[in-house]
């Protein structure tokens, strides 16, 4: 089937697919959201304990999301995981040490005798969702913004010279740390953030039995939602209005394009209603919670996450598709990437896509385990009989 | 002047190496006490019996322990090749991705999706699905050895690709070439085998401590034998395995062969050295022939060992290095020099095509496929050829120590098997304790081999395509070394976390069994 798909074609559904798993991992950042909660919401000990075993739940789901949408970029566009991964190399390894933290936080914490204490643990996980959540944002921002690298094939074969034989040559002064310090990527940094931790709020309502927790949930929902709401409309309409970086699909030319990202809304109505849909499903997911507390707070998360990886997903539809650069180089317009340019062969993407047909099987089999085991609201009481707690 | 930032390329070869051996501190026992927690519960779901059932859960709840830490020093590992392999990522990405990927779709959701009806089903699910959920567990850890295995293979033995000089990289033509390569089918079943051997031993070794301390007498002893059966069986597969390995090695990786073998001049009817202790100290003998202050050897055994005929000629190091007509075997001086006109073919090709100049780019692409097996040799053009030759006496020893170590673990099994048949083990404390101390030597052990297969390949990131001088980031190597810290001190702080950990919950023992948990 597969094979008879020409390579730009193979290229547009590898996309697709990795978009999909970023927009997957952005709602299942919710984990990393609530990590930042956990004094907030729970002022005892047990409640604190409701709340770290909740998400402790879900912290695999979410890094394996991680570590898959890792693999899909480095298989399909491994010019991508070379320059950026390579050159932006303070982003990526903060990021990496505030998700290496995560797992053992959750299984040790609550351990005797585990060195470090229960508190520290409890501060690593908070240090993982606030920097997972930041930087993961800040450096998705940067496929709009641009980054300071340049790419020359030619540099494989320098022998002699004062430079050495490397491809992709990173010119940003911080090795990508600058990019936390440009408005436009933090106020993306920032909107993931708050998202994350109103995403948890939501789970929260959806899974525990607690009343105490749910006032506090409650409150706090709107406390989150404002500065979301803030940041996300902030880096949409800054990018609306922003000039992007267009590719020519017959010379492969990279050049500035004022409105590009507004242009390819234009161009593909579908992914402008996917991401008007994306964004009101977000919003009803939070307003009706604080409207009709009780009665209908137990779904926002499902509406609010389905319109999450919606609204993601279109973003990252608008930074590849219709002929757009979508990891720009400011440093040298040239050397940007583009689905084109920095893909794997047809013959790679071909096998891959057999692989991926096994993606809607993956997830019937993860929706249904996780139905067979969290079929109900979770108490103190519920947790204590468990043999394994965190 | 030199082009080439060694420190860079030191200190980050330094990391990843320091990732991959915490990471697989933690990994071989996941492997192995997944199948015991298996067997365990489907002895559990057979005979009804609570105590398998409790026997299972302390087992667990070690695995729990080891998973998380395993999990957080792997994902490390994935991203590093990035961080620090750009050049790496992008020469053989389109190959080397693509495990990587199916490792992510095919095995880790199978596996973090049933841990999660493994560790809190036990109420919630039917008996049945809680076991199956076992199986998958162990199915999915072992699924992803696979493909990182396949990966790591195909950098020693590269195959099923093409160099594409438009794109300037290796581009997959056979995925099939790739699965099933002989290196990448015999490292996987060595690799995971070998992780049952660890694994066995910890599961004997912890359930000696137990028949020490009198306590948990028939939870020790059913552990020992579940164990002891499976480290056995495991045992003598390694063996063959490892076999196997050598005789790859031989063929693909002659250079890491003759170092894993202090052999430097080649010779026909070659005798392994099954004991042997290098005379000149590691850091003057490194480049020189080195002599053996004592040494124990098998006539013909290496000959056989390589090729299966005790007659057969193996190649030295210094044949290797300065070349040997009789054998047919070029010189590096010889392949370096095809290197870099492969090199130059390429830019030549590159500029050619850029100028629209097709004659020009024509030759230049001809020249540059006649010298393609060469290239990664280019980089070392008008250097010491010496630098091609890895570490001789950390490779030696490494394999023999590890060798030596498999045969006690072999005979550890044998022992306590029939003993506890015998039902005699509680009362033999020397075996005992050593099953207890062999345990870190498991430990060396698996480390070790992983020395032999990585040191030994030096300097090659890709075997005599790719050299770590043209494989690193071009990053700071101050940055490298400030994150080389980071992960030395973090590394370090779980795993005396993991250790303290573990060993409280072994001294709690397993838990008494009630109709809630």
């Amino acid at each position: 089937m597969f094979e008879t798909f020409s390579h730009i074609l193979l290229q547009q559904y590898w996309w697709i697919i990795v978009s999909l798993l970023g927009a997957i991992l952005v709602f299942l950042m919710f984990v990393q959201g609530g990590q930042t909660l956990i004094y907030t919401i729970g002022k005892t000990e047990d409640e604190r304990t409701i709340l770290v075993n909740l998400l402790g739940r879900k912290w695999e789901l979410t890094f394996t999301t991680l570590v898959t949408f890792g693999g899909a970029f480095f298989a399909s566009f491994p010019l991508f995981y070379s320059t950026s991964f390579g050159g932006a190399y303070w982003v990526w390894m903060l990021i990496l040490i505030a998700f290496v933290v995560q797992a053992v936080s959750y299984e040790y914490r609550q351990k005797p005798n585990n060195f470090l204490g229960k508190r520290t643990y409890e501060t690593l996980l908070f240090m993982n969702g606030l920097l997972g959540t930041i930087l993961i944002g800040t450096a998705v921002a940067t496929f709009f913004t641009g980054s300071e690298f340049s790419v020359d094939k030619l540099n494989l074969t320098r022998l002699t010279g004062d430079k050495m034989p490397i491809i992709s040559e990173w010119k940003g002064l911080a090795n990508g740390l600058e990019a936390a310090f440009n408005l436009q990527n933090l106020s993306l940094g920032l909107a993931v953030f708050f998202l994350s931790r109103v995403l948890a709020l939501l789970y929260f309502m959806n899974r525990v039995r607690n009343s105490e927790i749910m006032e506090r949930v409650k409150k706090q929902l709107l406390i989150n939602a404002i500065p979301f709401v803030v940041f996300f409309l902030t880096f949409t309409i800054w990018l609306m209005f922003s000039s992007g970086f267009a590719v020519d699909p017959t010379t492969g030319l990279v050049s500035m394009e004022p409105f590009k990202y507004f242009h390819n809304l234009i161009a593909m109505p579908v992914v402008a209603v996917l991401l008007l849909l994306g964004v009101a499903m977000v919003l009803v997911g939070i307003i009706r919670p604080l409207t009709c507390f009780v009665k209908c707070g137990t779904k926002g998360i499902w509406l609010s996450g389905l319109g999450t990886i919606l609204t993601v997903f279109s973003l990252l539809l608008l930074a590849g598709f219709n002929n757009t650069a979508y990891y720009p180089s400011t440093f040298d317009l040239q050397s940007s990437l583009t689905l084109q340019n920095s893909s794997s062969s047809r013959y790679t993407l071909t096998i891959m896509s057999y692989v991926s047909l096994l993606v809607p099987f993956v997830i019937a089999y993860i929706w249904y385990a996780w139905r067979s085991i969290d079929n109900k609201k979770i108490d103190i009481e519920e947790i204590k009989s468990e043999s394994h707690t965190y | 002047m030199e082009h080439i930032d060694f420190s860079l390329v030191d200190w980050s070869r330094a990391q990843f190496a320091l990732t991959a051996m915490y990471h697989w501190l933690f990994v071989p026992l996941t492997l192995g006490l997944s199948f015991v927690i298996a067997f365990m519960e489907t002895l559990y779901f057979r005979t009804g019996n609570p105590e398998w059932k409790r026997i299972t859960k302390f087992w667990m709840t070690l695995f729990g322990v080891n998973f998380a830490i395993g999990v957080a020093t792997g994902i490390i590992l994935e991203f590093e090749f990035g961080t620090n392999w750009s050049n790496y990522s992008w020469f053989v990405g389109d190959i080397f991705g693509a495990p990587l990927a199916i490792e992510g779709i095919m095995a880790f959701f199978m596996e973090s999706t049933f841990i999660a009806v493994m560790f809190f089903g036990w109420n919630k699910v039917s008996k049945k699905f809680h076991l199956v959920s076992t199986w998958l567990v162990a199915i999915g850890s072992n699924l992803s050895a696979l493909w990182i295995l396949v990966a790591n293979a195909w950098m020693q033995n590269p195959t099923g690709m093409h160099f594409n000089p438009d794109t300037a990289r290796n581009e997959m033509v056979n995925f099939w070439d790739v699965l099933f390569s002989p290196v990448a089918i015999n490292k996987f079943f060595h690799t995971v085998l070998s992780a049952y051997i660890l694994a066995s031993i910890f599961v004997i070794g912890v359930s000696a401590w137990f028949l020490l301390k009198n306590r948990e007498q028939l939870f020790a002893k059913r552990s020992i034998k579940v164990a002891a059966i499976f480290g056995l069986a495991a045992s003598f597969l390694t063996m063959l395995t490892g076999d196997g390995s050598a005789r790859n090695m031989a063929k693909f990786q002659p250079m890491k062969f003759a170092a894993m073998e202090n052999l430097y001049e080649g010779q026909k009817n070659a005798p392994l050295v099954a004991i042997g202790i290098l005379k000149e100290d590691a850091k003057e003998a490194l480049h020189k022939k080195q002599d053996f202050r004592i040494e124990i050897e098998i006539p013909n055994m290496l000959s056989y060992m390589a090729f299966l005929d005790p007659n057969a000629y193996v190649p030295g190091i210094k044949d290797l290095v300065h070349g040997n007509p009789a054998y047919n075997i070029m010189s590096y001086q010889e392949k370096s020099e095809k290197g870099k006109l492969a090199i130059q073919s390429l830019a030549d090709y590159k500029n050619a095509r850029k100028a629209k100049n097709d004659s020009l780019a024509n030759i230049s692409l001809t020249k540059f496929e006649a010298n393609y097996p060469y290239f990664g040799y280019g980089y070392y053009a008008g250097r010491d050829m010496h630098e091609l030759i890895p570490n001789i006496p950390l490779t030696f020893y490494s394999f023999r120590i590890m060798v030596g170590l498999g045969f006690h673990f072999l005979a550890l099994f044998l022992v306590v098997l029939i003993l506890t048949n015998k039902d005699k083990i509680e009362k033999k404390r020397f075996i005992l304790y050593t099953a207890l101390w062999t345990i870190p030597l498991a430990y060396i052990a698996s480390e070790l081999g992983w020395i032999v297969a990585e040191v030994g390949r030096q300097p090659w990131v890709i075997q005599d395509i790719l050299p770590t001088i043209a494989a690193v980031s071009q990053i700071k190597s101050a940055s490298v070394q400030i994150t080389f810290w980071l992960f030395f001190i973090l590394f370090t702080g779980l795993l005396i976390a993991e250790i303290k950990i573990m060993v409280s919950q072994i001294k709690k023992g397993p838990a008494i069994e009630t109709p809630e948990n």
